[in-house]
């Protein structure tokens, strides 16, 4: 009598079934929409082709135009100009103006954004260029523009306090729905200046489950998946229905030590804890490709990755005796000792990339196996920062970004010349910031490149451990998505379904 | 209708007391919690790629969080008193606007759940209540229990598996249509179901072995008669204030259900809320779910007045 009552409300339901709107394209990925703000969530923006940078970057990280077609520099690298691309309009219509761009990126410098870190005195519009002046020359702008946080949106979309009321950009697909944290739908923007995309529609979903994600792109639901958990990418591997990929990344697996603590204050301690590692053996357990980091930039960002060098080895034997050379030698229990004191130590990660726990935990028994007895803390990223800056860090694993400017330098100037949150702790080497400052301002050859990262190899002032891999599952039913190494692009608005 | 009024005097100062209480707590319990608030909010707002000292520097002199805890405490019940919640820390939006669009959806999947729940738990309960001791009674005590052993996590994947993936028919995840609806409320409905059969079970038992449903045999009314006249009344008071406490399981299953499902919810909201430290989102949301409990156990009440008067005379 009940029973086929719920039977009936369940099948009433299930005429539609089917998805609200077959024809978009569906994206589903880990990461939140905080609000409409480039500075909070433009990296998003951007990859939904919702909003455009001044300049673009490609798969190598090599810069193209963007909403700028050309640039220049003056003669005393204190002044650029960007042309702004003529015959771009916004969402709502108007056209992108010099004036238009300089706001924004004015508005974009009043945050907390990347500008904030380059040496700028002034940005306006110049005619049909936005003129950026300069206190120092600084040959990485051009890169600095291409990151999210400096995001074009229109006029319209600021309010007077400069916050953002509205995400009305230049891209491919036109905002429909913006509903934080999980939502963003939009349509093709038929009026687009590099010509209409061929899908009708996109959606982004954020979904913080790697299982859901995983099981959102075998059921079909969602077309492009990213960051799968290793786990699932082995299992996605033969489903029919999806192909996975997994691209390197200028993005590096690092163990950060503290070189001004007792246990890794000699070079020679932490080449014996690097020795301790058996990356290849981690990397294929845990990570499920073969990308142990032998030296510190992956063989993708060119120039910073050196063939030549020796990559770094796993040997616990001669890191036991490298120890015992430094004066560390087993106690009682088998855990070093110098003094008196143990070689007892914290390690803190977190855990929202799903690996991090996972190689933490594999580190542990590593070092375990030399005598190093370790607490694993995995608790929240901004945790690494905060013991940074009161200095009782000891070590922390974490992910990091070589690529947040297409130009890997502007990461290595915050991380290494000389210490930074997410770089080197205690460690100073004169030369090598110096170097690092010189190639923001000037640019630089492959040879001082790749003698930068000869350096870092040589000191270790933090330990490599492997290159990362984006991970993502593509539906069979479209082509043309892009997984791009530099995280700007989905390849959305060239992307489309086949029969 | 005078203890009517007294009951819903009664629910007012409760909830005045609520407010106070679920305000101060959140507030201390925030305040105790490890780790730098700058630090915790900077990396919520700007992701671990970007969090650093100078951005966690910016955020405390931005939110003036130098100022101590006390100033800020007192800063937030003052725009409580203006029935203001505050900003949240981490985008910037009104707590109001941001709570009423994560409650709103979160009030839809609980209330489809709720739905499911009672289509299939108290009818099997009734069934089972009136044999009780039988086959079907004992089977649904199996059943029952082990739907209310699973966590709902491992429901949720395994029916994603099952009715997403292999017979395709509905969608993993995500929200937006009506078919979003089905997994994570039926997700919901049979931990909520499981319960309420058996609830409904031992009533119907109690009330089918009673004398008066003996008597009401005796004078010759049909099985279906006697159910409806004397048997759902009944049961109806201990059932309906049982469902008032599911409430308390539905919140706790929303939050795993919610971050399982995609579902842009208020428990996934307040989890992100907590490990970001976005101390306005947190209490505006523990005041507004508080809040929500009051109501909801007035309206019990007022409901179970209706379904059995005895003592409303008295």
């Amino acid at each position: 009598m009940r029973r086929p009552l719920s039977l009936l409300v369940l099948s009433a339901l299930l005429p539609v079934a089917a998805l609200a709107d077959p024809a978009a394209l569906d994206v589903a990925a880990p990461f939140e929409i905080k609000a409409a703000d480039p500075v909070l969530s433009g990296d998003i923006f951007l990859k939904m082709d919702v909003m455009e940078t001044l300049v673009n970057a490609d798969e190598n990280g090599a810069l193209l135009p963007g909403l700028s077609d050309s640039w220049s520099v003056s003669d005393d690298k204190l002044s650029w100009r960007f042309h702004i691309r003529p015959g771009v309009t916004f969402h709502d219509g108007t056209a992108l103006t010099s004036d238009a761009a300089a706001t924004a990126l004015n508005w974009s410098k009043s945050k907390e954004s990347i500008l904030t870190r380059a040496p700028i005195s002034s940005i306006r519009a110049e005619g049909d260029e936005v003129e950026i002046t300069l206190t120092e020359a600084f040959a990485a702008l051009p890169a600095f523009l291409a990151e999210y946080r400096t995001g074009i949106l229109a006029p319209a979309a600021y309010a007077a306090d400069g916050s953002v009321v509205g995400l009305i950009g230049t891209g491919a697909f036109k905002v429909t729905r913006l509903e934080p944290p999980l939502t963003l739908e939009a349509e093709r923007y038929d009026a687009y200046w590099g010509g209409a995309a061929k899908v009708p529609a996109v959606h982004y979903t954020a979904v913080t489950r790697a299982e859901t994600r995983a099981l959102m792109a075998e059921s079909g639901d969602a077309e492009l998946v990213v960051n799968l958990d290793p786990a699932s990418f082995a299992r996605l591997g033969s489903v029919d229905s999806v192909t996975v990929q997994s691209v390197s990344l200028p993005r590096v697996l690092l163990l950060k030590l503290n070189a001004a603590s007792p246990f890794f204050d000699t070079v020679e301690e932490r080449r014996a804890l690097s020795l301790a590692i058996d990356r290849d053996g981690l990397a294929q357990a845990v990570l499920r490709y073969p990308a142990a980091a032998g030296q510190m930039f992956p063989p993708a960002m060119g120039g910073w990755h050196d063939e030549a060098l020796e990559p770094l080895a796993y040997d616990a034997e001669a890191a036991r005796a490298a120890f015992a050379a430094a004066g560390w030698l087993p106690g009682a229990d088998g855990i070093l000792e110098q003094d008196g004191q143990r070689f007892e130590v914290e390690l803190l990660t977190y855990p929202d990339r799903p690996e991090l726990p996972l190689t933490a935990a594999v580190l542990e028994q590593f070092f375990r196996d030399v005598g190093i007895a370790v607490t694993i803390n995995s608790t929240n990223s901004s945790e690494i920062p905060a013991k940074h800056t009161d200095g009782t860090l000891q070590l922390a694993l974490f992910a990091r970004n070589f690529a947040l400017v297409p130009d890997p330098v502007g990461t290595l100037m915050q991380d290494y010349a000389p210490t930074g949150d997410w770089g080197a702790m205690g460690w100073d080497n004169a030369g090598f910031t110096a170097a690092v400052k010189k190639m923001a301002a000037e640019g630089g050859a492959d040879e001082e490149k790749s003698a930068l990262a000869a350096t870092l190899h040589a000191e270790l002032p933090v330990l490599p451990i492997a290159w990362y891999q984006q991970t993502a599952a593509i539906s069979k039913t479209v082509k043309g998505i892009v997984i791009d190494p530099y995280e700007r692009s989905f390849g959305l608005k060239s992307a489309e379904f086949v029969e | 209708m005078n203890t009517a009024l007294n009951t819903i005097a009664f629910r007012l100062m409760q909830a005045a007391g609520v407010a106070l209480v679920v305000g101060v707590m959140s507030f201390l319990m925030m305040q105790a919690m490890p780790g730098d608030m700058a630090f915790r909010i900077a990396a919520a707002r700007y992701g671990y790629d970007l969090v650093n000292a100078d951005l966690a520097n910016a955020v405390r002199a931005e939110l003036g969080l130098d100022a101590g805890p006390v100033t800020q405490f007192l800063h937030w019940m003052g725009g409580l008193a203006r029935l203001d919640l505050g900003q949240s820390l981490v985008s910037g939006q009104p707590v109001w606007d941001e709570i009423t669009h994560q409650l709103g959806a979160s009030l839809q999947l609980a209330l489809a759940a709720i739905v499911l729940s009672l289509l299939i738990g108290p009818p099997l309960g009734i069934c089972a209540g009136l044999h009780a001791g039988g086959r079907f009674d004992r089977a649904l005590l199996v059943v029952a229990a082990s739907f209310r052993a699973v966590p709902q996590f491992l429901l949720g994947l395994l029916l994603i598996i099952l009715l997403a993936v292999q017979m395709r028919l509905l969608p993993a995840a995500g929200h937006g249509s009506l078919a979003h609806f089905v997994l994570p409320a039926l997700t919901l409905a049979l931990g909520l179901a499981a319960a309420s059969a058996r609830i409904t079970r031992d009533a119907m038992a109690g009330v089918a072995a009673s004398p008066l449903y003996a008597f009401a045999r005796a004078k010759g009314l049909s099985d279906g008669e006697v159910l409806r006249r004397h048997g759902l009344r009944n049961i109806g008071a201990p059932v309906v204030t049982y469902l008032g406490l599911q409430f308390v399981l539905l919140v706790e299953g929303v939050v795993v259900v919610e971050t399982i499902f995609g579902w842009p919810g208020i428990g996934h909201a307040l989890i992100h809320a907590v490990f970001h430290r976005d101390v306005p989102m947190v209490q505006g949301t523990a005041l507004v779910m508080g809040l929500g409990f009051v109501l909801l156990n007035a309206i019990i009440d007022l409901i179970v007045r209706r379904i059995d008067p005895r003592g409303v005379q008295s």
